[in-house]
């Protein structure tokens, strides 16, 4: 089976601060990481790969920076990379990205496209269906689960809040992985050697241009226009306790007491 | 002089803090706590190709130096002291076989240890023979009729003795000889009278199941022969030279740890109406702190390089391990003193790190011992 991953390099939220002054995020000296939710969609896809032979393709629109992205992903055991990079792609909105990343991988032969759900930078959701919609192929989105069916299709669970959608869908096709779908790996000692060795392959403006419409790309080809942006308020990341409802009652009485709140 | 890492060793950095700040770091409390050798973190380890570090690339090990498992070990000891212990240590057999060991030899363990996971250990210490070794009590005795050593006596401190699934063994072949009359075996898990007996109750890096061997008419084929018969002690005495450098990177990472622990305390903790960071008292601290952590580093990092191109290393070694156990130890010291009554509780894992860090002045070699060495090596440079 022949996997492509799409990647976001995204800066790590987790290590992001707060400048108490302006109430800004800080995001000089944060690190940069792969999007969680596209991590777990590598981990699927090397897991497929694992089961059913074939490879797995990982492909990145950003700047140079995110070629250290798509080394990772080679070094946990992704067989090519591609980094989609060019001044004309700056700017561009989820539609306009979507255009782009569809236009490189019309260079390429697939079965299947996994994607994360969404990045943790913009939260919005939209660029794995997006990209679907661009090459005209089924999608399913919120992907908590993938097998392949003996027929070559592929199967895969999709999660609601209150349930879950069991979908057959034919290949190729897309889906968008929650990180739940899978744990990922991590790189190894002679993974990173590999990815050393390996060249990420870059593709620029001109080597996409018949595939796509320059209108709908960069900022200008961006229908989306930020009115505002506000920095969520910020909240600690508490406990979870997985208990029937008399031992909660017990779990939080006892804490109450710990703390001489009550 | 570079005194960069490169983009390689970067991102084997990169690699082993996440696994270290997700997976380790969250387990150390409790590993602590429950005294057991963690065996899901060695297999994370393995997994990842940690463990390989030091097998030649002939028999699948992955391109990487002593520089790079410096790195690995660094950056563990930064979350946990006794799981860098068990990597190091590890180290310790690989080494030996890759210069002593023969060709079936190899090609017996590397293949394991690359691709299984395959857990190995280093037993030289007896009740009655620690920082002289060479006042061993263990005998081997060779029989002809079967082709085999027959071992007799009992180690002591091993660290991962009842968990390995070979050990490097030092016994004498010749009693009248001491030293020289030393040989190393390999000794593998399932042995016929090969056992292990208590767990030492520590008062650090306790997950790292400090064990007693007993090897009673214990009958190891002579293909587990490492080196020539006699050879034994300088084998011992060259794997506690590259252990010494492991042991030097454990100080650092547990020094870095404290002071990364008392970093973000001094900013969390108000009294007299502000953080303590505001206070000199506690940035002479962090100054000292750091400082001492510089040097640290560059003694591991300078010593695992002479150790990489090949140049001699005795000497640095010493004096990384001597250097750096102390830094280990009075960093960890100040970052308690920060906490306050806070790092002397449990909760707070400065707590642990004290008490990992002083094992650093003690195992490969007491302090006292690394200054003989260092004298030794000086004087003897001087004379030349």
């Amino acid at each position: 089976m022949k996997i492509v991953v799409c990647i976001k390099q995204v800066p790590d939220t987790t290590e992001v601060k707060l400048d108490p002054k302006t109430n800004t995020l800080i995001r000089d000296g944060v690190p940069s990481i792969i999007n969680p939710d596209d991590k777990a969609g590598i981990e699927a896809a090397l897991t497929l790969k694992e089961q059913l032979g074939g490879t797995v393709t990982v492909v990145c629109m950003g700047p140079p920076q995110a070629d250290v992205a798509l080394r990772e992903a080679l070094a946990m055991g992704c067989d090519d990379a591609i980094l989609m990079s060019d001044r004309a792609f700056g700017g561009s909105d989820t539609y306009a990205t979507a255009h782009v990343i569809a236009a490189g991988l019309k260079t390429l032969d697939y079965d299947l496209i996994i994607t994360g759900r969404q990045a943790i930078d913009g939260d919005t959701a939209q660029v794995g269906p997006q990209i679907a919609e661009q090459l005209g192929i089924p999608q399913v989105s919120y992907a908590a689960e993938v097998k392949t069916a003996e027929d070559g299709a592929v199967v895969v669970k999709r999660q609601f809040e209150d349930r879950y959608q069991l979908l057959k869908v034919k290949t190729p096709c897309l889906i968008t992985a929650l990180s739940e779908l899978a744990q990922p790996r991590y790189m190894t000692v002679s993974g990173i050697v590999n990815a050393y060795n390996k060249e990420v392959k870059v593709l620029t403006f001109e080597d996409v241009k018949n595939n796509l419409n320059p209108d709908f790309i960069g900022l200008k080809g961006s229908p989306t226009n930020v009115k505002q942006s506000f920095t969520k308020q910020v909240k600690g990341a508490g406990t979870v306790i997985n208990v029937s409802a008399d031992e909660a009652v017990k779990t939080i009485m006892d804490k109450l007491i710990e703390k001489h709140i009550i | 002089m570079d005194f960069e890492f490169n983009e390689n060793q970067l991102d084997l950095q990169k690699m082993v803090r996440e696994l270290a700040e997700k997976e380790i770091g969250p387990r150390a409390k409790e590993n602590d706590e429950k005294d057991v050798f963690p065996v899901d973190v060695f297999k994370m380890m393995a997994d990842m190709g940690l463990t390989a570090i030091g097998v030649p690339e002939s028999y699948g090990g992955p391109e990487a130096t002593d520089i790079e498992r410096m790195i690995a070990i660094e950056e563990i000891a930064k979350k946990d002291g006794a799981v860098a212990t068990i990597l190091a240590v590890h180290g310790m057999f690989v080494q030996a076989l890759e210069k002593y060991g023969t060709e079936e030899q190899k090609q017996r363990f590397y293949p394991r240890i690359a691709e299984e996971g395959y857990y190995t250990a280093f037993a030289l210490t007896e009740p009655c023979a620690g920082s002289d070794p060479a006042s061993a009590k263990t005998t081997a005795v060779y029989d002809p009729a079967t082709d085999e050593y027959v071992l007799n006596g009992n180690k002591c401190f091993i660290t991962g003795g009842a968990r390995a699934d070979a050990i490097l063994v030092f016994a004498l072949t010749d009693p009248s000889l001491g030293a020289k009359g030393m040989s190393a075996f390999i000794v593998e898990k399932g042995m016929k009278g090969f056992s292990t007996g208590k767990i030492e109750d520590k008062m650090g890096i306790r997950c790292s199941e400090t064990a007693e061997l007993f090897f009673d008419d214990c009958r190891v084929p002579k293909a587990n022969l490492v080196g020539q018969e006699g050879k034994g002690f300088g084998i011992a005495m060259n794997s506690l030279d590259g252990a010494r450098i492991g042991v030097g990177a454990i100080a650092l990472g547990l020094a870095e740890g404290a002071l990364d622990e008392s970093l973000s305390y001094i900013e969390q903790r108000v009294q007299f109406g502000k953080p303590i960071s505001k206070l000199q008292g506690i940035q002479w601290y962090i100054a000292d702190m750091a400082t001492e952590i510089e040097t640290a580093k560059w003694m591991v990092y300078h010593a695992a390089y002479l150790r990489t191109v090949g140049k001699p290393y005795t000497k640095e070694a010493s004096m990384c391990k001597l250097h750096n156990s102390k830094v280990a130890r009075e960093v960890t010291n100040l970052a308690m003193q920060i906490h306050g009554g806070y790092g002397y509780m449990k909760e707070y894992p400065v707590e642990r790190m004290y008490r990992d860090a002083k094992i650093t002045e003690i195992y490969e070699g007491t302090s006292e011992i690394q200054k003989v060495i260092i004298a030794k090596q000086v004087m003897s440079a001087a004379k030349k």
